[in-house]
């Protein structure tokens, strides 16, 4: 059945055909390459896009809530309204053990403070943090390490500190680990820098000390400043928001429809957000894309229609010398398929070269715009399967109409 | 060899339609040589497209080499074509986008004969209509008596039984139309069995039979003494 398509004279054919009408075939051309192109070129800038925006979030814990105290909306249990809530390490634990799905829950506090070191000082937000904090929010550490245990069971007074703060309190090339700075009067050795990235929700985190260390300074007790869950990949973000806020309002005394006690913000919802566009973007490309392509295949089944009309007469010479109508409705078939084919493979190396070009203008350096720009193998894979198949069906087209004509009156015409 | 009865044949023209063949009664030997003749309109060419299975006729009966001819596929038709007639037109009907072995070749091809031996028989056959050097040129580099040979040797080449000509020289000047004619009839010499359309006196009685079609109807249907084209040339 398929033998015909490994006989040289099949393709001679197919090529005869195409070099009598060259122009008009490469115009024809011209309308599946397009598409293809449009095709690869958008699908590759969306994965692009897609990359840079998981590259920004990919710090961060994407199904993750921030919680903070605020001030009471509603009165409840005697307790009047503008009240100040007032998070604890208890509600943590307590939050911890009762809501379900929960991966971490991270108490911080944070505060502002007057660094200084040697003859250079600044103001500058001071976290107290946990250990933990580097898995939700993971730290590009350039030199040094984050706070670990023993920082937090001693009460080490030792920061790490950001990049940005480095580069106002220390000199160029200086080694920052080992060195003193003092915040509101108090020596911290610097244990770690870290790159800050591209994406920072609320205000900068520019120094981070233990948390024990931040309680014992500040005198905070018990008291925290804010607190950061994170759920497991198979909860769902936002039921986990609801169940901890619900939790947290219990321990509180605040009334259960209070809006105003709470503020949180959840990053899995505008995480989701991004990404929900970008898989709108995604399906917009394929329509786009796939609509071009079959303009352009149809285009193809329009050009074979005419050329069948022209070759009418040698259509009907070739059958009186013994062509079945499948013969001849093979062939035509076959350049359908094969102009079809040509002009996808053509259009999918271009549009890799348009990828290759977007790459090298928009995709270098870390705030690139487009992160490695490219389409799967089996993108490629499924586009010709359907370049094949919708030029079988359009080849079909000009096929029926060039053996609905009987051989005799083919051959009749001029 | 060929054996037709009671032909008949109408085409629908608007609301009526026109009755070209009436009848018609014919009877081919094997290794005759016969012309058909009438004026246009006459039902000639319907005769000879039905005969070559181009057309179909309304009723009656039509036996080719004992194989009755009714009722074909398309592809039955075009199996039977390709195997039992060899064609020649009046405007040579290369395909001009193949050289001249291609055409020769084409109907090996679809016989489907493999290429070497396709291309070799093709060979064979121009070698036989003297145009072996033109094996490579496209159909717009030949002359038409060139074109017309290669058409022969095309007609010739699936070594069919009988040989459909439909005004083999009617694109032809007089010398070279007797070169054609000398040519058939050296294939007719060889045993070769040709029918051949035309409205030239001079080509018929080249013939060694002439059928006269007259509105449908066979007027006259007589052995003649072979003109021989030869003494032209």
């Amino acid at each position: 059945m398929f033998r015909f398509l490994f006989d040289r004279d099949t393709w001679q054919e197919v090529f005869d055909s195409f070099n009598k009408n060259k122009l008009r075939s490469v115009l024809t051309m011209v309308g599946v390459w397009w598409g293809i192109l449009l095709l690869i070129g958008l699908l590759g800038s969306a994965r692009g896009l897609e990359n840079a925006f998981n590259r920004l979030f990919g710090d961060f814990a994407t199904n993750s809530v921030f919680v903070m105290g605020s001030s009471t909306g509603k009165p409840f249990k005697g307790f009047q309204e503008g009240r100040r809530v007032q998070l604890t390490l208890t509600d943590i634990e307590k939050v911890e053990a009762n809501v379900e799905g929960i991966e971490f829950v991270v108490p911080r506090n944070m505060n502002q403070g007057l660094v200084v070191r040697n003859f250079l000082s600044g103001t500058f937000n001071v976290m107290g943090d946990y250990p933990v904090l580097d898995k939700v929010q993971k730290k590009k550490l350039v030199h040094g390490r984050f706070i670990n245990q023993s920082d937090i069971d001693d009460h080490k007074k030792v920061a790490v500190i950001s990049e940005s703060i480095y580069k106002q309190l220390f000199e160029k090339d200086e080694n920052p680990i080992g060195q003193y700075i003092q915040i509101n009067n108090i020596n911290y050795m610097v244990v770690g820098m870290y790159d800050q990235g591209n994406v920072n929700f609320g205000p900068s985190e520019d120094i981070h000390i233990p948390f024990t260390t931040f309680q014992q300074v500040y005198n905070q007790g018990e008291k925290i400043g804010f607190l950061m869950i994170t759920g497991k990949p198979e909860y769902d973000i936002q039921q986990i928001e609801n169940d901890a806020i619900l939790m947290l309002k219990t321990l509180n005394h605040v009334h259960p429809e209070d809006k105003r006690a709470f503020r949180s913000f959840n990053m899995g919802k505008e995480f989701a957000k991004v990404t929900g566009f970008l898989t709108g973007m995604q399906f917009l490309t394929w329509f786009v894309g796939l609509a071009t392509l079959v303009a352009g295949v149809f285009a193809i089944g329009n050009i074979l229609l005419i050329t069948v009309k022209e070759r009418t007469k040698e259509i009907g010479v070739r059958r009186a010398l013994g062509a079945t109508p499948f013969e001849i409705k093979r062939q035509i078939v076959v350049e359908a398929v094969f102009l079809t084919l040509v002009a996808g493979v053509i259009g999918i190396i271009t549009g890799g070269w348009i990828l290759i070009a977007l790459d090298y203008f928009f995709g270098q350096g870390d705030e690139a715009a487009i992160v490695n720009a490219s389409v799967s193998i089996s993108v490629v894979f499924v586009a010709l399967v359907i370049l094949v198949i919708l030029g079988t069906l359009i080849g079909l087209i000009p096929a029926f109409k060039a053996t609905s004509v009987k051989p005799i009156e083919a051959l009749r015409e001029e | 060899m060929l054996k037709i009865h009671q032909l008949h044949k109408s085409y629908p023209i608007g609301d009526s339609s026109l009755h070209v063949l009436k009848g018609i009664d014919l009877n081919i030997e094997e290794g005759e040589m016969v012309a058909i003749m009438g004026s246009s309109g006459s039902g000639k060419s319907t005769l000879l497209n039905i005969i070559g299975m181009l057309d179909e006729a309304d009723s009656g009966e039509y036996i080719l080499d004992g194989l009755p001819i009714k009722d074909l596929t398309e592809k039955k038709a075009a199996v039977y074509r390709n195997k039992f007639l060899g064609f020649i037109f009046q405007s040579f009907n290369l395909i001009n986008y193949k050289n001249a072995l291609e055409n020769v070749a084409l109907p090996l091809y679809y016989q489907g004969m493999n290429r070497k031996e396709r291309q070799e028989k093709a060979m064979f056959h121009l070698e036989k209509v003297g145009l072996a050097n033109w094996a490579e040129h496209l159909p717009k580099e030949l002359s038409g008596g060139q074109k017309q040979r290669v058409a022969i040797a095309r007609a010739l080449a699936a070594n069919p039984k009988l040989l459909l000509a439909d005004e083999p020289t009617g694109a032809l000047d007089t010398k070279t139309s007797h070169e054609i004619m000398e040519f058939i009839q050296q294939l007719n010499d060889e045993g070769k069995t040709i029918l051949m359309v035309t409205h030239e006196e001079d080509i018929a009685n080249m013939c060694k039979r002439i059928v006269r079609l007259r509105d449908g109807v066979i007027m006259e249907d007589k052995k003649i003494n072979q003109v021989r084209a030869g003494q032209y040339v």
